[in-house]
């Protein structure tokens, strides 16, 4: 069977040596073909058998501190020489704005078909077939790629990362690189962590709870985070409230912020604007707190609740607590 | 500074879009604008000018001839001059080909920097910018929420999922830029009559030395299998808070099996 490559990426919330979304990339290429990882910076053996547990058969590593200062362009090179290497069915990456800059660059590098935002991706006679929401989310539609090795972005939640059942200890391929001048073009000169909030991860939260401008204010916008909490859930904001500084832009859902796919979607305050909806119209339950009847966002909410959120979400706290005991 | 501005005119977004029998987005169908992103990369560059740097900016477009009004409106807000390109062979071209004619077209326009918008507001795929880089053979910043430049060096800073990072970048290079970088200007009537008068060229594929089978729907590396409206929603419940309403949403999220 043919490799699939995909492109890991390192370091994952509560330790795990790699991150949820490159888990779910190695799910989904085992239905196209056997996974090869490609993991860029200093590779262990926990590492290695942790790959191999979701399916990875053989494992490409390039180390290098040059992958880390420098933006994009050297993970290009250690993919390109990858594609050299195992003459792929296709390539995956997760569909975040670095993941994207690498898969375009090295699309034009290997003049292949590249689809990106993949929500779901599939075998087919023809090579992958994948699934992609267009039109803010309102239209569905299958392509693929009909020149060179297909390139394929794919969204956090595309699939449920499974476990094989009996991994087989992958080879471990080391990749030498030499980095151009030009690979060296854009550094990062310095690059400030931000400090966790402790909630879950916007991308793979299960469930979200989103303010919007009728929060009215950025201290009020602390009974979000209660409801967050008692739900367990990550918070949103609309681009009101980022643009207010009320929150911060990393918590921003929508054309210019995160698209999210939870189980659960509670917007309180939100209108519902046609960019907002473009990043959170594929939830799986939409629940709305707005005291406009009018609002959009009833339209696509399985359940409304016309009232002042200052009302309704406190007293919706107090019962979750309630039940909880 | 030589700057090039990439500009894409793209359908209204509030406006209800189709698909054309081609399995192509139906432009004729819908009013067309300046993308609302592509505004961020103007507003960026002029304020470069600003800054102290003396700059020349280009904006460029590559669309059918609607396309003209956006380039227009990008003139308006303090670009210099227009290139257009325009040929019969471009309707449904994929990324591949856009980047390689806007590429070209930047290389016959010369250039120290190229500023584009974050995504187009149409085909969101975030990757032009990219493509357009490495067939120039450039470095390249993404997302960038601010932007400094002392001629030789570009200095950006972004923001990324868990960091806030500092990039120097070595010219000639491409940047994006995001929504978060400054709120574009609104021009002035005045500003809008003298675009008018500003020079517009338009440019074929032979003025670029592209051949038009390389381009195109028939050149395009993708293709369409099929296209489905998303099922509509079934109708959610909708209550009216009486006081009893956190009660109800709480029974709903339960037998949801979410609390
Ligand atoms: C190019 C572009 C990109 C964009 N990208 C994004 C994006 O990524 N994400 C995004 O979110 N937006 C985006 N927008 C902005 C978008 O168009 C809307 O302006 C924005 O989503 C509105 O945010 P909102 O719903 O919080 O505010 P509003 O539209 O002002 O809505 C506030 C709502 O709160 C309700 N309300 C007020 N007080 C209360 C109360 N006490 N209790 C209950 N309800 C109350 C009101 O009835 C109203 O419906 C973009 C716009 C453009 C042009
Ligand atoms: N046809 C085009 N003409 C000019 N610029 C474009 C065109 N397509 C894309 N761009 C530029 O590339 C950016 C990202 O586009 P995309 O990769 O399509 O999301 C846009 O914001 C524009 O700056």
């Amino acid at each position: 069977m043919t490799a699939v490559l995909v492109l890991v990426e390192r370091g994952g919330p509560g330790g795990s040596p790699v991150r949820k979304p490159s888990l779910e990339l190695l799910t989904i290429a085992r239905r196209i073909g056997e996974p090869a990882a490609v993991v860029c910076g200093p590779i262990d053996e926990a590492t290695v058998d942790f790959l191999a547990g979701y399916g990875a058969t053989a494992v490409y590593s390039a180390d290098s501190p040059d992958l880390d200062e420098y933006l994009v362009v050297p993970k290009v090179e250690v993919l390109a020489e990858a594609v050299r290497q195992a003459a792929p069915a296709a390539v995956l990456v997760t569909s975040n704005p670095e993941g994207k800059d690498v898969a375009a660059r090295l699309a034009v590098r290997l003049n292949s078909g590249i689809i990106t935002d993949a929500t779901d991706v599939a075998a087919g006679p023809d090579g992958p077939v994948v699934t992609q929401s267009v039109f803010a989310g309102g239209w569905t539609v299958r392509s693929r790629i009909r020149r060179g090795t297909p390139v394929i972005t794919v969204r956090p939640n595309a699939a449920r990362p499974e476990r094989v059942a009996d991994p087989v200890q992958p080879a471990v391929q080391p990749l030498a690189i030499e980095l151009s001048d030009r690979a060296r073009g854009a550094r990062v000169v310095n690059r400030t962590p931000r400090a966790s909030t402790g909630r879950p991860d916007l991308a793979d939260a299960a469930i979200i709870v989103t303010g919007g401008r009728g929060v009215g204010a950025p201290e009020a916008f602390e009974v979000i985070e209660r409801l967050a909490d008692a739900l367990g859930a990550a918070v949103g904001a609309t681009r009101a409230v980022t643009d207010l500084s009320w929150r911060p832009h990393e918590m921003q859902i929508g054309q210019t912020g995160k698209t999210v796919a939870p189980q659960l979607y509670v917007a309180a305050g939100v209108s519902g604007a046609i960019q907002h909806l473009a990043g959170m119209q594929g939830s799986r339950t939409i629940v709305a707190v707005n005291k406009d009847p009018k609002a959009p966002i009833f339209e696509y909410a399985d359940f409304g609740v016309v009232g002042d959120l200052h009302k309704v979400l406190p007293a919706l706290i107090n019962e979750i607590e309630k039940r909880k005991g | 500074m030589k700057i090039v501005v990439l500009v894409k005119h793209v359908p209204e977004p509030t406006a209800a879009w189709r698909f054309a029998d081609d399995l192509t987005l139906d432009r004729s169908a819908v009013e067309g604008r300046l993308s609302q992103l592509d505004e961020y990369a103007v507003e960026q560059a002029v304020r470069l000018g600003e800054a102290g740097v003396p700059v020349e900016i280009t904006c460029l477009t590559m669309g059918p001839a609607p396309a003209a009004d956006a380039l227009r409106k990008a003139l308006a807000m303090g670009g210099d001059r227009g290139v257009h390109v325009l040929d019969d062979a471009l309707p449904g071209s994929d990324v591949l080909a856009t980047s390689l004619v806007l590429a070209k077209a930047v290389q016959r326009i010369g250039f120290d920097l190229v500023v584009c918008g974050m995504a187009s507001t149409d085909a969101e795929m975030s990757v032009v910018p990219a493509m357009v880089a490495d067939r120039l053979g450039v470095p390249q910043a993404s997302n960038a929420a601010e932007l400094g430049t002392d001629g030789t060096t570009l200095t950006v800073r972004r923001e990324t999922d868990s960091a806030t990072e500092e990039i120097a970048v070595t010219l000639p290079a491409v940047v994006s830029v995001t929504d978060q970088s400054g709120e574009p200007r609104y021009p002035a009537f005045k500003a809008i009559m003298a675009a008018r008068k500003k020079p517009v060229q338009t440019w074929s594929l032979a003025d670029l030395g592209i051949d038009a089978a390389d381009v195109g729907l028939a050149a395009s590396a993708t293709v369409v299998e099929d296209t489905q409206p998303r099922p509509p929603r079934a109708a959610g419940t909708v209550i009216v808070d009486d006081g009893d309403a956190a009660g109800r949403l709480a029974e709903y999220l339960a037998t949801a099996s979410f609390l």
